[in-house]
């Protein structure tokens, strides 16, 4: 177990952009940070970076207090998790589990005592002798997380274990794998490009966008105050709704709405304003002026898709609520995020 | 989906007593006697003369110094139809790690050198490769047999397809597990490749089993010879005697197509299988 | 490339002396009567053997797909011939041209056809022939079976429900997708035509070329290690060489994009 340090990373192959670019994060022993992002992000690079599989272009990555910027990725102390599991097929599930620590010369006896405590840990025991040909993908997985626990690593790296999984499946292993991290205690690294994946493991995100972190944070954080428009429109679904506005002297006007802010609001100009559907309430008063588009049922919520002076609007009602074609929305003002209209980036409001 | 008619059987059964009735015939003919065959023609029952036939065929000295036996020549076949394919799987596995795992500047240079300069058949480098062998004093040794028709790509191709559609991230996976390149290659890739190294065998068995142009010019000791390079020796041999030992003659076609025969009808499967994947 | 050295130079049979002859090795070899004749029954030779074996084997791949009961026997029986050595095919043919005791000379006396293999260049052409495709319907009928049986049940089940004739669905479903490996089994039979078939015409012609039909292999190995013109022989292989780099190459291009990764 160990804290990970990844200081000023950057990763260019020859002659592209950066895939990463000057990434910082300081992860804590026993922490389970979750890296997130759209394809491409630089999410997986950076994950193959701290595990050894891709050389670090710039910037040092410390495991345990270590620069292990040279070392073969069987010498860093980490075990990974593979999208496809990458279990040997030609092994049983025994062997593969076991496969790590013969090569690394550990007695027979030991090897036996640890898959077999891996084995049950993950209910795996009635399937020891089988190849994984022979499992399900849900087992698969469970191999795959065993051969990363009999080692006892410093840290576990994952990469999209969940995403070939169907979506049943998917929920319950992200609780158990939630569960037995904090049972283990060992510091994880875990890369997603499912949000709502991110939100539930982590302790900390770190929302990647470009090959640059958009914003680290625990998940409340993250929800609450994104960092930017970029964290804002991917965290959370449905999506935060982000239109045009103006602020003059404490007002605000989206097209033709107004509201006022008591507290005082960023600088005077154009901003880019976000609301969460959640927090966008119909009310008989003022408020902002919108056209029912069409609807969606979820069930426990409805999505009732509004325009208002040709932006789109997202608002999540309960379905008791009765509809209408014409509806105003009121907003709590600390529900309201500002960003800055050129960079996106998000302007306090005090 | 459709019945199928009668006609459809009559078609195969048509072809497979032209594919397979001279084999028949051939077979049958040799267990007679040459006066026999040489009075009443070619057979299709059963003779007395199996056992005579074949011993003969077996332990006789043959060709035109008798310096062989058919029995010899059987052994003959079997270390270069062995040699050829134990050779070539070991060669051409090296070869396609190299090319998939070892991935340099120069890697897709070296593919296309090594295919264009060695798929060439060996016919037509015949004389060069002929040469090279006489300077290094190889004719008539089991190395000049066998090493000169090692030297082609068609292996090395299949097993290039082969790893290249071993993921990534099994070797990602050995590596983090602590295996280098030859421990991956041992414990990894060579038992993944099983069923392909045994479909590939039978192939390379049965094309080194069968060589005739390369024997024919590289081994002239008859001591050296292999069944399918001595038949037309023994033939003109045997044939243009006075009374012509047909019998004879077809008994050595029959130990000559034998094995490989065999082979390719027991493991039929993995056969059509590297030969299909293989492209040959 | 030691061929395409010596095939420069003019080399006396001992290899003591070798004089450079620029291209006259390859003049002579192109202009040279004989060189045109055994060229020309080369592709006469190579159409045939590459059409019949293609058709025998395309037809009985065909119907082993169809027949349900038996199908595995069919094509155990229908295989077996792959594994025979060309020279021992030709024996077995030489065997059944026989004058003596061959089946199909008699047959063809029925139809008052003196057939005499060996002796006559015509009758041996066509034995040659013969022999050659029957060696190579196995390989052919192989891809071919295999080509057919990866042609996915649903379109067989569409084009069952769109066509009603039997013939009709083969035409303009089965054989374009098959296309892919027809192409690839031309270029295979011509190589093997021009090369493989080599152990079938040493047997036939038993070393007596002069009236005999014989293929350009034939005539490389008959130049360089029988007439000892290493020379002339050298500049013919390269030729050879020639033809296949362009099969060779098709070949290549072929297969790259029909190799799939599973």
């Amino acid at each position: 177990m160990a804290a990970i340090e990844i200081s000023s990373v950057s990763k260019s192959y020859t002659g592209d952009a950066l895939a990463v670019d000057n990434v910082d994060i300081e992860i804590e022993d026993g922490e389970f940070i979750v890296l997130v992002g759209p394809s491409g992000c630089g999410k997986s690079t950076l994950l193959r970076m701290v595990a050894g599989l891709e050389t670090i272009t710039e910037g040092e990555v410390k495991i345990g207090g270590k620069v292990v910027n040279k070392k073969d990725p069987a010498e860093r102390d980490i075990a990974m998790v593979f999208q496809n599991y990458a279990l040997y097929p030609h092994m049983t599930v025994y062997n593969n589990l076991a496969y790590g620590l013969k090569n690394r010369g550990t007695p027979k006896a030991e090897i036996a005592a640890r898959v077999n405590e891996a084995a049950r840990m993950l209910e795996l025991e009635p399937y020891l002798e089988r190849k994984p040909r022979a499992l399900s993908g849900g087992q698969r997985q469970r191999v795959a997380m065993g051969r990363a626990i009999v080692r006892k690593p410093a840290a576990f790296l994952f990469d999209e274990p969940l995403s070939n999984l169907d979506a049943k499946l998917r929920v319950s292993m992200r609780g158990e794998i939630k569960h037995l991290q904090k049972r283990l205690g060992t510091t994880s690294i875990y890369v997603t490009h499912d949000q709502l994946e991110a939100m539930t493991l982590a302790d900390r995100l770190v929302v990647l966008n470009g090959g640059k972190i958009e914003q680290i944070g625990t998940p409340l954080d993250v929800y609450h105050k994104p960092a930017s428009t970029f964290v804002a429109n991917f965290i959370g679904s449905p999506a935060m709704n982000l239109v045009e506005g103006k602020l003059t002297g404490g007002q605000l006007m989206i097209g033709d709405n107004s509201m006022q802010f008591s507290s005082a609001p960023p600088a005077d100009g154009p901003v880019t304003v976000g609301i969460r559907p959640e927090d966008l309430q119909p009310t008989t008063g003022t408020g902002i002026k919108a056209r029912l588009d069409y609807v969606e049922e979820l069930g426990a919520t409805r999505l009732a898709h509004c325009m208002t002076d040709g932006e789109r609007l997202t608002a999540a009602l309960s379905p008791e609520i009765p509809l209408a074609d014409e509806l105003t929305f009121a907003v709590l003002p600390e529900k309201v995020h500002f960003y800055d209209h050129a960079t996106g980036k998000r302007l306090s409001n005090a | 989906m459709h019945k199928t008619t009668f006609s459809d059987h009559l078609i195969l059964l048509f072809g497979v007593f032209i594919m397979v009735g001279p084999i028949f015939v051939a077979f049958m003919t040799s267990t007679h006697d040459a006066i026999d065959v040489h009075m009443k023609g070619l057979q299709v029952a059963w003779g007395d003369d199996f056992v005579d036939t074949y011993k003969e065929v077996l332990t006789k000295k043959g060709g035109f110094t008798g310096d062989v036996t058919g029995a010899r020549m059987v052994m003959n076949s079997f270390i270069l139809g062995i040699g050829f394919a134990v050779g070539k799987i070991v060669l051409s596995m090296l070869a396609a790690y190299g090319l998939v795992y070892f991935r340099s500047r120069f890697s897709t240079l070296f593919f296309w050198m090594i295919f264009t300069t060695l798929l060439l058949p060996l016919e037509v480098r015949i004389l060069p490769s002929y040469d090279v062998m006489t300077k290094l004093g190889l004719v008539n040794t089991y190395t000049g047999l066998i090493v000169p028709l090692l030297a082609s790509a068609t292996g090395t191709f299949f097993f290039r397809q082969f790893f290249k559609s071993v993921p990534d991230e099994l070797l990602e996976a050995a590596r983090i597990d602590g295996a280098g390149p030859f421990k991956f290659f041992i414990d990894i890739l060579v038992p993944l490749s099983k069923t392909m190294i045994a479909a590939i065998f039978i192939i390379m068995f049965v094309y080194g089993w069968n060589q005739y142009l390369w024997p024919m010019i590289m081994t002239n000791e008859e001591s050296f010879y292999t069944l399918v390079r001595g038949i037309k020796q023994i033939l003109l041999v045997w044939v243009g005697s006075q009374i012509p030992e047909y019998n004879q003659a077809f008994a050595l076609a029959v130990l000559a197509m034998l094995p490989p025969v065999l082979i390719v009808v027991i493991f039929q499967s993995w056969f059509i299988k590297g030969l299909t994947e293989s492209d040959k | 490339m030691q061929a395409v050295q010596s095939s420069f130079y003019l080399e006396d049979p001992f290899g003591f002396s070798a004089t450079f002859v620029g291209f006259d090795n390859y003049i002579d070899a192109l202009t040279s009567d004989y060189y045109l004749h055994v060229a020309k029954f080369t592709l006469i030779f190579t159409i045939l053997v590459t059409f019949f074996s293609l058709a025998l084997g395309l037809l009985l791949a065909a119907k082993a797909d169809d027949v349900i009961r038996g199908s595995s026997s069919y094509k155990t029986l229908l295989i077996s011939v792959y594994a025979i050595a060309p020279p021992v095919a030709g024996l077995i043919g030489m065997m059944f041209f026989d004058q003596h005791i061959g089946p199909f000379v008699k047959m063809a006396a029925w139809f008052g056809w003196d057939m005499k293999v060996g002796i006559n260049y015509f009758d041996t052409a066509f034995a040659m022939i013969t022999v050659a495709v029957w060696k190579q319907i196995p390989y052919n009928f192989i891809f071919i079976l295999s080509g057919l049986q990866s042609i996915p049940v649903s379109v067989r089940e569409a084009a069952a429900i769109d066509n009603r004739s039997r013939f009709g669905r083969f035409w303009t479903v089965t054989l374009p997708l098959l296309a892919p490996t027809a192409f690839f089994l031309l270029i295979i039979n011509m190589t093997y035509s021009l090369f493989d078939t080599f152990g079938i015409i040493d047997v036939i012609v038993k070393d007596k070329a002069a009236n005999n039909p014989i293929t350009l292999v034939y005539k490389v190995y008959m130049d360089g290690f029988r007439g000892n013109d290493i020379g002339g022989s050298a500049a013919q292989s390269v030729i050879l060489m020639l033809i296949v780099l362009v099969l060779t190459f098709f070949q290549f291009r072929f297969i790259e994009r029909r190799v799939h990764y599973n």
